[in-house]
């Protein structure tokens, strides 16, 4: 069983456009959506969801309000600007902790002289296991300004590799988050391999070079698709010699298409949209990553 | 004045506009770019540097003569980041969230911090506009550390804009607290609704006013439209879609070049917010 992990570095260059297809030509794979904080493959994919379950990670600071006597050492120790002196009637400040501010490290329990301060788990959102026509699909939802994204990209990953063995799939597809920082690490290290979807735009080139950076970073094969490349043919093409040159297949280009967009307004993926270019070229790199897969 | 420019969908345009923006502005203009992972305004912008700075941030270093191996430090630590092997305590600093707890707990003062470097933040400017842009190092985690670091350079009075990472995780939060407004720019697809409804929910959980801007109109569909009709949010500013702008932006370009008519429209925007 191998994972590929889609990335891009930069955000919107067809990451889930292309993962989704890859999941319709594959037929058999498990499906695993680490955009948890904007996750869209299930729009496509249109699942049915079997399993339902809270992510607890981390903790959070609640100072008991009745146990407080304002004296500020936890709000001195914290080092995350995360407790607030509150009036209280009679002029008395009391504190409070900002929880989307609270890092989660304890130490404001640990000095608070009264003991007044609770440390009980954070539930960060919500995952799922669900069923597409195209095999299972393993998804999340962050809650709105919640922590601890690459721990639950880290969680959705493991729940996809035991499905797959479970259920001898041979490959597990992971449309992963854009960027090179938390999640986009806690999506690559101990993949098989990455798959970058990049676009020929200085930006897309600045971003590849950062992805690229981060893959060799973690020693995992990658594979370079350019999408559409016609917007900008020269630009491709030295993107394309830049990746090679660093090791990484490459892998067929997939035009601009509005075959693309029309496909999604029709909550499908673009191979199942009927036949376009965009669709051909998809189907070439699945016939490209077959090979590896063999 | 902050605007922050945010989105959930990646590759919506928000660098786009924070430069647009920036370049149409009346007065001096700081422009902050917040999304360190993947920095992209200097590409447009083009700026002449002129400062460079590290950000690092403290993480403990273990003198094993005073090490006891009583593994208060571990117990304390939220993070996995220390282990007691051969009782001693073993750090992994790539783990720290650098709270100081461990040097705070050890009853042996074995633990002292030591600075470690995990990006930079580089000034540079042009045509009017401070661009300060954060870089986090390839392999670095502490995205929210390095904007911080950007953040400390907004104007004291004076607009700032601030290009915001995408998603809507923490490194998305901590680029657009305290804005006075966010701009949330979108497309009109499934995808660009279902993003937009993600980001509206983390901004009206953090109590930050909003709006938004709708990129590639022509393409997709009405519902963005209609979501923000029902929700009573404002659409400020609608950009078409025109392959030319894509191929300006391929070059490293601004639509401004591609579609001059366009300037006017974001100062309006500018003017409308109050700037």
């Amino acid at each position: 069983m191998k994972e590929i992990v889609i990335l891009s570095g930069k955000g919107g260059t067809g990451k889930t456009t292309v993962a989704a297809s890859l999941a319709v030509l594959a037929s058999d794979a498990v499906i695993a959506d680490a955009d948890v904080d904007a996750a869209d493959l299930h729009i496509v994919l249109k699942p049915v969801t079997v399993e339902q379950h809270e992510f607890r990670s981390g903790h959070v600071a609640v100072i008991r309000q009745a146990d407080c006597d304002g004296c500020g050492v936890c709000k001195r120790h914290c080092r995350f600007d995360a407790i607030r002196a509150v009036e209280q009637d009679r002029g008395r400040a009391k504190s409070t902790v900002d929880p989307s501010e609270c890092e989660g490290c304890g130490v404001c329990v640990k000095v608070c002289p009264k003991r007044a301060i609770d440390f009980p788990e954070r539930v960060n959102g919500e995952w799922y296991v669900s069923q597409t026509r195209f095999g299972w699909l393993v998804h999340a939802r962050l809650y709105p300004a919640a922590e601890n994204s690459g721990k639950l990209v880290t969680h959705v990953r493991n729940v996809a590799r035991r499905l797959a063995h479970r259920h001898h799939a041979r490959l597990i597809i992971t449309d992963g988050p854009p960027g090179i920082g938390c999640p986009a690490i806690a999506a690559v290290s101990g993949a098989d391999a990455v798959l970058i979807v990049t676009e020929p735009t200085v930006a897309g080139a600045h971003d590849l070079e950062r992805v690229l950076g981060l893959v060799r970073h973690f020693n995992v094969p990658a594979f370079v698709t350019v999408n559409k490349w016609d917007i900008n043919p020269d630009n491709a093409a030295p993107l394309e010699n830049r990746a090679a040159a660093l090791g990484v297949q490459l892998l067929p280009r997939i035009p601009f298409d509005s075959a693309v967009v029309n496909a999604l307004v029709n909550l499908q993926p673009v191979v199942e949209f009927g036949p376009s270019q965009a669709a051909d070229q998809i189907r070439r790199i699945w016939a490209e990553l077959n090979k590896w897969l063999n | 004045m902050k605007i922050a420019i945010a989105s959930g969908k990646g590759g919506t345009g928000k660098t786009t506009l924070a430069v647009c923006l920036a370049l149409s502005a009346d007065g001096p203009v700081r422009l902050l770019d917040c999304d360190v992972e993947e920095p992209n305004c200097h590409l447009f912008l083009k700026p002449q540097i002129q400062l460079r700075k590290l950000v690092t941030v403290p993480v403990p270093e273990v003198n094993t003569d005073r090490c006891s191996g009583c593994g208060q430090c571990r117990d304390i630590c939220q993070f996995n980041a220390i282990a007691v092997l051969k009782k001693k305590a073993v750090i992994y600093p790539e783990l720290c969230h650098s709270c100081g707890g461990c040097a705070l707990v050890c009853p042996t003062g074995a633990i002292r911090e030591v600075e470690r470097e995990i990006g930079y933040v580089e000034v540079g400017s042009r045509d009017g506009v401070m661009l300060v842009t954060g870089t986090l190092d390839i392999g670095q985690t502490l995205a929210p550390t390095v904007i911080r670091a950007v953040k400390q350079h907004a104007a004291p009075d004076g607009l700032t804009i601030i290009d915001c990472p995408p998603g809507t995780a923490c490194a998305m939060v901590a680029a657009v607290r305290d804005a006075d407004h966010v701009l949330l720019v979108t497309e009109p697809t499934p995808f660009g609704l279902h993003d937009l409804k993600l980001a509206v929910a983390t901004v009206r959980e953090l109590g930050l006013r909003f709006s938004v801007v709708l990129n590639r109109v022509g393409i997709g569909d009405n519902r963005v439209i209609e979501y923000c009709k029902q929700e009573g949010i404002p659409v400020r500013l609608q950009i078409p879609d025109d392959r030319r702008i894509a191929e300006a932006y391929s070059r490293g370009e601004l639509p401004l070049n591609a579609r001059s008519e366009l300037k006017v429209r974001f100062k309006q925007l500018l003017d409308e917010l109050g700037t």
